[in-house]
């Protein structure tokens, strides 16, 4: 360390970057860490019956859990497989 | 009515034992009966940190076995007689500890005791839940760091989920941020994370920060808790936040650079 290195305080500061890396990974964990412990059984057996009339890929069901305040969400979504392309 | 803390913090090596040590020396020192409890089966430590490592008898593990008694196995501090330790055992064996007992011992030193410190192990396994399972005050110790305070963050959801408090809907356990190894001068340079940094991230009531100091290891190289070095920097942040933990009102200290252009000069060496 040099006397130079006490007049360069103004260089791209890695404490910045932790910080908005950490902001994003824990708000990321923290939603996650929220969520029902029977989210991915649910997905799975919703997906097994799904299957039993459509014919719908591995990722076509989405199941998202969503908090606040006031109210839980539970969004379900279905993708169905595009007939027209499938026939034509 | 028995207070029980638990150390803890997800991370290995950000100072447990070296701050379950110290605030149970401070506690004691205080007037107030103490007992520190090592939760770290098969790495236990904290005999060697607080200088009773040749007094270990029995441990924990025979008292939930019923080979000793409860008194039997606390050790008595050499430099404080309101402060007890109760030893972790060596052994491999990780199913050792059971909640049941943990709980039973826990129970009886609160007939006793005003302050039990249970200082964890590292890590998300059976020690680490059981040290905290059963706790009012939890002190998570972080570095400016960012795997120390990501960890922090993963044990802060666990104590409020997984602890007895959590599941009996009693009110939450009371959660305190301890910042070690800081360093105000990396700070300024914006090489470290900041102690606001760290409180915005986790939003935790700051308890208080110990500086990065040679004091901690020379007290561990000396089995004396650093808090005894009422000189040293770090000691005198122990004695701060044990002050701050008893409902103390103090500024907090050791956050700001406070050497001068000279100062400076003079210490780039160390």
């Amino acid at each position: 360390m040099s006397l130079l290195d006490y007049f360069k305080i103004s260089k791209a500061s890695s404490a910045v970057l932790a910080k908005e890396r950490l902001q994003i990974l824990v708000a990321h964990e923290r939603s996650s860490r929220n969520q029902p412990s029977y989210l991915p059984q649910l997905q799975k057996e919703l997906l097994e019956v799904v299957r039993k009339y459509i014919n719908v890929g591995q990722d076509a069901i989405s199941v998202n859990f969503e908090q606040d305040d006031e109210q839980e969400t539970l969004e379900l979504n279905i993708v169905l497989p595009d007939i027209h392309a499938k026939n034509s | 009515m028995a207070r029980i803390i638990v150390v803890t913090s997800g991370k290995g090596g950000v100072g447990k034992t070296t701050t379950s040590a110290a605030i149970a020396m401070g506690l004691a020192k205080k007037g107030h009966k103490t007992a520190v409890i090592d939760f770290d089966v098969g790495l236990r430590n904290l005999d060697l940190i607080m200088g009773c490592e040749r007094r270990v008898v029995y441990d924990f593990i025979n008292v939930i076995n019923g080979e000793a008694t409860l008194n039997q196995a606390l050790i008595r501090d050499k430099n404080c007689n309101q402060l007890y330790i109760l030893p972790a055992s060596q052994t491999r064996d990780k199913d050792a500890l059971s909640q049941e007992g943990v709980g039973k011992i826990l129970e009886d030193l609160a007939k006793d005791f005003k302050y039990i410190v249970c200082d964890s192990p590292a890590g998300i396994e059976k020690g680490a839940h059981l040290a905290m399972y059963y706790a009012d005050d939890a002190f998570v110790v972080t570095n400016p760091e960012v795997s120390s305070v990501r960890d922090s963050d993963r044990m802060l959801g666990i104590l409020s989920s997984k602890s007895r408090r959590a599941e009996q809907n009693q009110e939450p356990i009371k959660e305190y941020l301890l910042l070690t190894r800081y360093s105000p001068e990396r700070v300024k340079l914006g090489e470290m994370l900041s102690v606001d940094d760290v409180q915005e991230i986790l939003s935790l009531h700051l308890l208080g920060v110990i500086p990065e100091s040679k004091s901690v290891l020379n007290a561990s190289n000396s089995g004396l808790p650093v808090i005894l070095d009422e000189k040293s920097d770090a000691g005198q942040a122990y004695i701060d936040i044990v002050a701050r933990y008893l409902g103390e009102d103090r500024p907090h200290r050791f956050i700001d650079d406070k050497k001068g252009f000279f100062g400076k000069l003079f210490n780039r060496s160390k």
